[in-house]
């Protein structure tokens, strides 16, 4: 199977696991897409640098763009490439978000080390939420 | 120098997300038995998929900005980091999310959550 073909497989899967397998549903909430654009930025800028770099290089064979060219970095955006990476990097980062953070979710739903939660915050943060509890 | 740049990138994720522990209290590290075991399955598929992918060729790596120190199979340190830091930092930032906002993740206990946010502690 191609790079493309398995990262597409990778995303349905992880998706899978999430809704129906171990029901954490992160996908369905907001916490998960604030976190996921959060993640998504910085995987932009550092998968950027290692491909843009070409300390990683990739088969044309294999993703939707053409080859690392040996002089030189890959297209910033264009040919099958976003910020120097494969557009299949994206998926491939996804799954292995979602999968970490639906594996975490499901062991803290099972009782491993549940609490204590996260936070407060040490400082106050723009857009915080009021301590609801009595 | 140039042998590290990898390795750069990692420390540089680590670092980013580093201060959520502290400042935001994510307590990721700090439970790091549910940690070790997230990343034991997430590591075991996405090392699996990678050796997968170099055997195949459909990736490879610039031995000039790598350490050099490769496992069996093709897969360089940095790449097995890879799958430990990356999972970390989407873990820290899901819970500094949580943290700020209080918003419904779903190992809550039932009724903890009041229209997706938490309201009981315990």
């Amino acid at each position: 199977m191609s790079y493309t073909q398995l990262a597409v497989l990778g995303v349905v899967v992880v998706i899978l696991i999430d809704l129906f397998v171990l029901r954490t549903r992160l996908l369905r909430r907001k916490a998960f897409w604030v976190s996921y654009a959060i993640v998504v930025f910085f995987q932009l800028v550092t998968n950027g640098v290692l491909t843009g770099l070409r300390v990683v290089r990739y088969d044309g064979e294999a993703i939707v763009g053409s080859t690392t060219p040996v002089d030189g970095p890959p297209p910033f955006l264009g040919d099958g490439r976003i910020a120097f990476a494969p557009l299949e990097d994206l998926l491939f980062g996804f799954a292995l978000v979602v999968l970490a953070q639906a594996v975490w979710v499901w062991l803290g739903r099972r009782g491993v080390q549940r609490t204590p939660y996260s936070g407060p915050p040490r400082v106050r943060m723009p857009g915080q939420a009021d301590d609801p509890r009595p | 120098m140039n042998h590290l740049t990898y390795l750069g990138v990692l420390a540089f994720i680590l670092i980013g997300t580093g201060w959520l522990e502290i400042v935001l209290r994510t307590r990721v590290y700090a439970r790091w038995r549910r940690l070790l075991l997230t990343l034991l399955p997430v590591v075991a598929v996405f090392v699996v998929w990678d050796l997968y992918a170099i055997a195949s060729g459909h990736w490879w790596f610039d031995a000039e900005q790598t350490t050099g120190i490769v496992f069996p199979g093709g897969i360089p340190l940095e790449e097995i980091l890879f799958f430990v830091v990356v999972p970390l930092a989407a873990l820290l930032t899901l819970e500094a999310v949580r943290s700020v906002k209080r918003w419904e993740v779903g190992d809550e206990p039932e009724g903890a959550c009041e229209d997706g946010v938490r309201r009981d502690d315990a």
